[in-house]
This record gives C-alpha cells, structure tokens and sequence, in this order.
C-alpha cells in the first residue's frame, strides 16, 4: 500500500500489518528481515516509513492507572487525545504535548517530544518511569533509568530504532481545570522576542509565532504566547471546569491545489495571524491552546498534494541569535513564505538521541517544490556554521553530513547500546538509512 | 449497575461496541476463550470508563458449561451480544466431518444453548434484549464457505423464531448482518475496500439499532441492496457461477 506521513512527503509502497497482540508482534518481528514501528504517522517525513512497517494502533490499551499519584501505564498505540479524553475529568494533563494530540505514547517516547514547558519540564522521557520495549529477537524487556539503563536512555528519543516499543509507564500532572490563562505580548523584532524569552523563565508555557517575511528592524516580528494552568477559581462561574463542550472537527476531504499556498496568501495569513491572537480571551480551553490546528484534520491537505515539509533546528543560547537571524534573513529573501515560523527555548537534554539541549528552536513549515529543497540546503549551511542540528522526527531530507555534524556527540554512545542489543539491524527506517544512524 | 454480556468477545469489534455501552454506565461481562486477552481489554475499559467490567473464559462449543457459566454471574445481564464465530476452512471441512462440525457448533448450535439460557432469564424477568451477529453470507449459499453460511442461516433463522416467541414478553431479539468488517476473521483476504467496514462503523450501527429496538440490521447499510440484488438471481443461474 502507498503510506506516507504528515508531510505528504515522501510517498513510499510499504506493507503494513496491524498487530492486536504482542505474540503477534513477535511473530512479525522474527519473520522480518528489516522493520520499523509507526504510530499515528504525524513525523513529517520517513522516520517511520520502511518497506515494512508494524503499526501500533490496535496496541492501545491502557494497562494500570494509579488514581493517587497519576501514574499510568499504557500500551503504545495509546494516543494522547484518548488519554486526555480519559484523564483530564479526572483531573490530570499530560506533563508534556507536542502541538497535536494526535500521537502515540510510542511516538511521544520514541522522538522524545517537547512541548511549550520544555525550559522548565524537560521533553516527554522525563516523565517516563519506565518502558516494556521488543528487541530484534523477539524478546521482550522492561527498562528503565534503574535497569537496562543504557537501553532506556538510547530508547527515549531513539526514532524507534532500538526496538518496539510495548508499553510506558509514565507521570501525569494535576490540573483543577480544563482551562489555560493565556497571555500574548507582540515583540517587533528578533531581539525583543529574545529578551521576551529570557524574561519569562517563570512562565510554565511559552512559544512565539514568528512572522518570517518581515525584514530589515521588522525581522523577526513576532507574537509571544504564555500560558498558565487555570486554577479553579480563576473561572468561578464555570460550573464543570475539568469537563469541555463537545466540539466540531473539521475535516479536510482532499489535496487543496498548490497554487492555494502562494507567497501572496502567506503574507494574508500572517497577517491575519497577528491580528486574530490580539483579540484571544485570556482563559481558553486546553484544546485551543495546545492544538490549534486539530480541530481540522489533515490541514497538511492544505499545502496540496506534493505534501508540506518542516525544517525545525535548534542552536546552543550563545549562537542562537546570529543563527536565527541569519536564518529568518535567508527565508525572507527567498519569498517561499512559511506561515507557521515557531521559536521556543528549551532547557536541558535528557535521551541520548533526543533532539531538545538548551538553546533555541525554530520550527518552520514549507509546501514541497524544489525551490522549497534548495532553501533548505542554505538553511543548512548556517545550522551547520552555528553548529546547530535538525529535529529527526520533522525530517525528510537532511544529509547525513548535517545530521553527523548536529549530533556529533550523542550519536557515538546511541550506536554502542543500537548495535549491542539489534546485531542485525533489524530496526531501520528510510530516514536511518539515509543517515546510517 | 445493569450489564451487558459479550459472547465471542476477542472479536475486535467488542472494544468498541462495549465502550459505547460503557460509556452509558453499563458494566460489562467479556466471554471468550482467550482469556489473557480479554484480561487485557477488561482493564483498559474500566480504566476509561469506570465501570466494572469482568473476564470469564468460555467456550460457545462446550455447550454442557453453559449453565454453571450464567449462574454464577454476579448480577444476571440485562443484555446479551453474541460476536463468536469462525470462519473455518471450506475445503478441510468438504472432507473431514471434525471440521464442518467445528463450524457448525461455534457459529450455531453452541450459540443456540447460550442464547436460550440467558432468554429464559429475560423472559422471566420480563426486561433485557438479545444481539446475535450472524452474516450476509447466510442469505446465499456459495461454494467458497457454503458450510459457514447454513451455519448462519440457521443462526439468524433461529433468533426470527425467538423474536417472535420474546415479542409477549417485549425482549428485544436484534440480528445484525454485517457484509465484511476489517477484524482479524478476514486477514490477509482481499476484500475491496469500500465494502469492507472498519469494526468502529459496526459497533457503532450494532449499538444504535439496539438502542433503537430494532429487529434487524444489514452493516454497512448498503449491504440491504446488496443483497436483495444477489438474492432475485434465480438458483438455475447461481449454480452456474464462479461464486467467490
Ligand atoms: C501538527 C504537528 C505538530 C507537532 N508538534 C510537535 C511539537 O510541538 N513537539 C514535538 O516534539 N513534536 C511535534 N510534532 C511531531 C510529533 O510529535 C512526533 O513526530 C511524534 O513522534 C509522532 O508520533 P506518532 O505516534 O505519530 O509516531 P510516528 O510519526 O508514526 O513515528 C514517529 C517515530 O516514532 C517511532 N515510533 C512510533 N511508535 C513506536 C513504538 N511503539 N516503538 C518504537 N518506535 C516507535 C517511529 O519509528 C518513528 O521513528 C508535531 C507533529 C505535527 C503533525
Ligand atoms: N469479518 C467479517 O467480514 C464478518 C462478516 C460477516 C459476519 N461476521 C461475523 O461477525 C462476528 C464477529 O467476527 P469478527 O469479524 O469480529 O471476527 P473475530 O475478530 O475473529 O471474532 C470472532 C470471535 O469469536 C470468538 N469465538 C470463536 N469461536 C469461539 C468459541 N468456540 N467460543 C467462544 N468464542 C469463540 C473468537 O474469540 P477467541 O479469540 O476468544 O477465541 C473470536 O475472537 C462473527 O460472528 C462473524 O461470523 C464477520
């Protein structure tokens, strides 16, 4: 069957077999000469694509759930929606959320995601006690910071190359209500969203929108976004405050043609963008403020059918300013307009391949043509000049040299503990070969 | 707390279809022979849902257990649903009786003992309904699994005679024939994908028809036409056909 990712990008013909068991898994495992495992397919490019693939969808069950500490086990296929669906009545969130909770628990470990908290909380592994992972043999281990360490480390953020992944044990957060005080600031520049950062460590969410076809002392206009959990009695007349309305989702049936994502409408929507969060009430829901864009599904459709590709990089706090702004200056000459330019600065690393260490990360979405692929070997030289590195999970492209260079000094340990434990390497994936990780 | 028994419930359509009851408050009772697995399916929705959902290992064949499994059920369900069958190997079954009795017995007689003891309970009671899962396949005879479908033909003859018997005692009877569902009865078969239903969509027209009261359902919808098509060509003509 043709399976691609959310970036549309690259389309490839692959088997993909759905498992409801782990003796099922196995099975697959041992027959297979090379696999790799996929969630809800929401990496951008190939890091879950391969000519065979074993879907963790059906493996969703939730295992255990301690009421008293908030600590849950559940299988991989466990996507974050149904969790929150579950466990935000009860009072409790997720310590940490991508911006779509339409992942897997398997996926959410596997690229060791991040959310806005990330300069306080750390990505999702800091929360993950511990992991049941299949390893190439079909045998199944439990690991965790305590035992087969080395395992759990190169697990968290290793883009499912050490194995699948059965089960994770994690922490969730209490929450008094289903609502986020939100509060916007506009920066005019680079530098002023920069010391905007800086000033607001105590925040416990923050991101910018960056407009990324300003220029000159307008480069890098952006609007800063915090947001608090909302406590209960910040919202008195709210009769419910851990239960949402339901909610329409919108659907997005087919490919919008390309011409729809122009430079010209780019511009229009970053307008609009900047206008329509000034006028955001303070309290919203959780789903407005972590998922904007899951209330319409498959909005990738939108950058037509030659799919959408990211380019997210990451800089140490020293570089990140020239890098970025060389960057932002770069794109804006090229007039191949990125509506969603996102910058966030994160806090320490954790995984031994994850992608988060502090600095700054610019997360930029582009429509697929060719030109689009040239601009990105322009952004490349400087990430490579500032020796910043590229998040795998958003990749479809990058070369190995770029990727050797960014990950110069984890990639070294993640090889040890991936060819000890998969002699054969079994698990790969178009992206690992592509970067012979 | 009323419950609803599930029979056959390792079909991959109980988690959805026990959700949505669950979802209502139902508790649940899941009877399989795979146990571990229904262990597994138990936690994950009185988790979700907090409701009290329990596993029993059961087999529709060994029909003598049948009794001692109802009565010792700690509250007597106020539904049953029956998703047990097999499909079975058409050709092994030509041949060797021990396999055309297999299909015979999962996907009819054991239902028929099962089903009777939790009606004469219901009928007492004067509350509760029945859902038996049978098949399109019982509407037609073909020579690629003809055992398998008088199975079902008797299955879904069967719960007619009971509907009309309960009717007095205002039990509903529902049968459900779904056209293909993508569970792990047809793997690896080649269905074409739009007639072929996801377990979700079935679970979903299984639940509102029994909501509803009704007595009989195709799953998808279009199986109705489908099958009226099928059923007017006349048998001189059918004999003749490459009937997969
Ligand atoms: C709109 C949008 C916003 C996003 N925002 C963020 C963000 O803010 N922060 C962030 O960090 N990411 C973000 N992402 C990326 C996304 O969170 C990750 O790509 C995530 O890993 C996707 O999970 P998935 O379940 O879809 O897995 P897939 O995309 O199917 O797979 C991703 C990787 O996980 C591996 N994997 C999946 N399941 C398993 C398993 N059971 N065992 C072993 N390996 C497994 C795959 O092999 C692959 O390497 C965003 C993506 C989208 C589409
Ligand atoms: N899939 C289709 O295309 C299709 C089409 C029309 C009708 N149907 C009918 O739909 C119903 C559900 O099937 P499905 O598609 O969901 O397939 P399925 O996933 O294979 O479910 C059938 C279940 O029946 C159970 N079962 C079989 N023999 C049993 C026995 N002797 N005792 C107890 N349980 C038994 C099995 O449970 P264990 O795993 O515990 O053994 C199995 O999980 C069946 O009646 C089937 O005939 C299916």
């Amino acid at each position: 069957m043709k399976i691609s990712n959310w970036g549309n990008y690259p389309v490839i013909d692959a088997e993909m077999v759905t498992p409801s068991s782990y003796d099922q898994v196995k099975q697959i495992a041992l027959r297979s000469p090379s696999l790799i495992a996929r969630g809800l397919g929401r990496c951008y490019g190939d890091s879950s694509l391969n000519e065979k693939i074993i879907s963790t969808t059906r493996l969703n069950h939730i295992v255990s759930f301690d009421e008293k500490n908030g600590i849950l086990c559940c299988e991989a296929g466990v996507s974050l929606e149904e969790i929150l669906d579950v466990f935000v009545p009860r009072g409790w969130f997720l310590p940490v959320t991508p911006g779509t909770k339409f992942v897997t628990i398997g996926g959410a470990v596997a690229s060791d995601v991040h959310g806005k908290n990330h300069h306080q909380a750390g990505s999702f592994c800091n929360y993950v006690h511990s992991l049941r992972l299949m390893l190439s043999d079909g045998k199944i281990i439990f690991c965790s910071k305590e035992e087969n360490r080395d395992i759990f480390e190169a697990t968290c953020g290793g883009m499912g190359l050490t194995g699948i992944i059965l089960e994770a044990t994690f922490q969730l957060i209490k929450i008094e209500t289903a609502y986020i005080r939100q509060k916007i600031e506009k920066a005019k520049n680079l530098e002023q969203i920069f010391q905007l950062f800086e000033a607001s460590n105590n925040s416990t969410y923050t991101v910018a929108w960056i407009d990324c076809l300003q220029k000159g002392n307008h480069l890098g206009r952006s609007v800063m976004i915090r947001g608090e959990h909302a406590l209960a009695k910040e919202i008195p007349a709210v009769k419910n405050p851990l239960i949402l309305p339901e909610k329409m989702k919108f659907n997005i049936p087919f490919n919008f043609p390309n011409i729809s994502l122009s430079a010209f409408s780019v511009k229009i929507f970053n307008e609009i963008w900047n206008l329509k969060y000034g006028f955001v009430p303070s309290i919203i829901d959780y789903n407005t403020f972590f998922y904007p864009l899951d209330s319409i599904l498959h909005w990738n459709r939108l950058y037509g059918k030659n799919g959408l590709a990211q380019y997210q990089c990451l800089f140490s706090k020293e570089s990140s300013y020239e890098a970025i702004k060389e960057l932002l200056e770069i794109i804006s000459k090229s007039g191949e307009g990125s509506p969603l330019g996102v910058l966030k600065l994160f806090g320490k690393q954790n995984g031994i391949l994850s992608f988060p260490q502090e600095g700054y990360t610019l997360a930029l979405d582009f429509p697929v043509r060719n030109s689009v692929f040239q601009l990105f070997q322009k952004l490349d030289e400087v990430v490579m000049k500032y020796n910043g590195r590229i998040y795998l999970t958003k990749d479809s492209r990058m070369s190995t040299e770029v990727f050797k260079h960014g990950y110069r000094n984890d990639l070294p340990s993640f090889q040890i503990v991936k060819r000890r434990i998969d002699k054969e390497n079994k698990f790969q994936s178009l992206q690992s070969r592509r970067l012979e990780i | 707390m009323k419950y609803i028994l599930f029979i056959g419930a390792g079909s991959d359509i109980t988690r959805p279809l026990a959700s949505l009851y669950a979802k209502k408050g139902y508790g649940i009772y899941l009877a399989s022979r795979n146990y571990e697995k229904l262990v597994r399916d138990a936690n994950d929705l009185a988790i979700r849902f907090s409701v009290d959902v329990r596993a029993y290992k059961f087999d529709v064949t060994d029909v003598l257990s049948h009794q001692k499994f109802y009565d010792q059920l700690p509250v007597k369900p106020y539904g049953i649903i029956t998703l047990a069958g097999i499909l079975g190997d058409q050709k092994k079954a030509e041949i060797d009786f021990a396999e055309a009795s297999a299909i015979i017995n999962a996907n009819y007689v054991g239902l028929t003992s099962v089903i009777h003891i939790a009606a004469n309970d219901f009928e007492k009671r004067k509350e509760g309904f029945i859902v038996g899962i049978s098949s399109v396949a019982g509407e037609r005879g073909r020579k690629s699994n003809y055992v398998y479908a008088s199975a079902k033909a008797g299955f879904t003859t069967f719960l007619s005679g009971l509907r009309n018997r309960l009717y007095s005692s205002r039990i509903q009877v529902l049968t459900v024939h779904p056209g293909f569902i993508r569970t792990k009865m047809i793997e690896g078969k080649k269905t074409a994908e739009i007639i072929t239903a996801v377990p979700e969509r079935v679970a979903r027209d299984i639940f509102i028809a029994q909501q509803k009261g009704k007595d009989f359902i195709y799953s998808k919808w279009f199986w109705r036409y489908i099958m009226l098509a099928f059923t007017l060509i006349p048998e001189s003509l059918v004999k003749k056909l490459d009937l997969q």
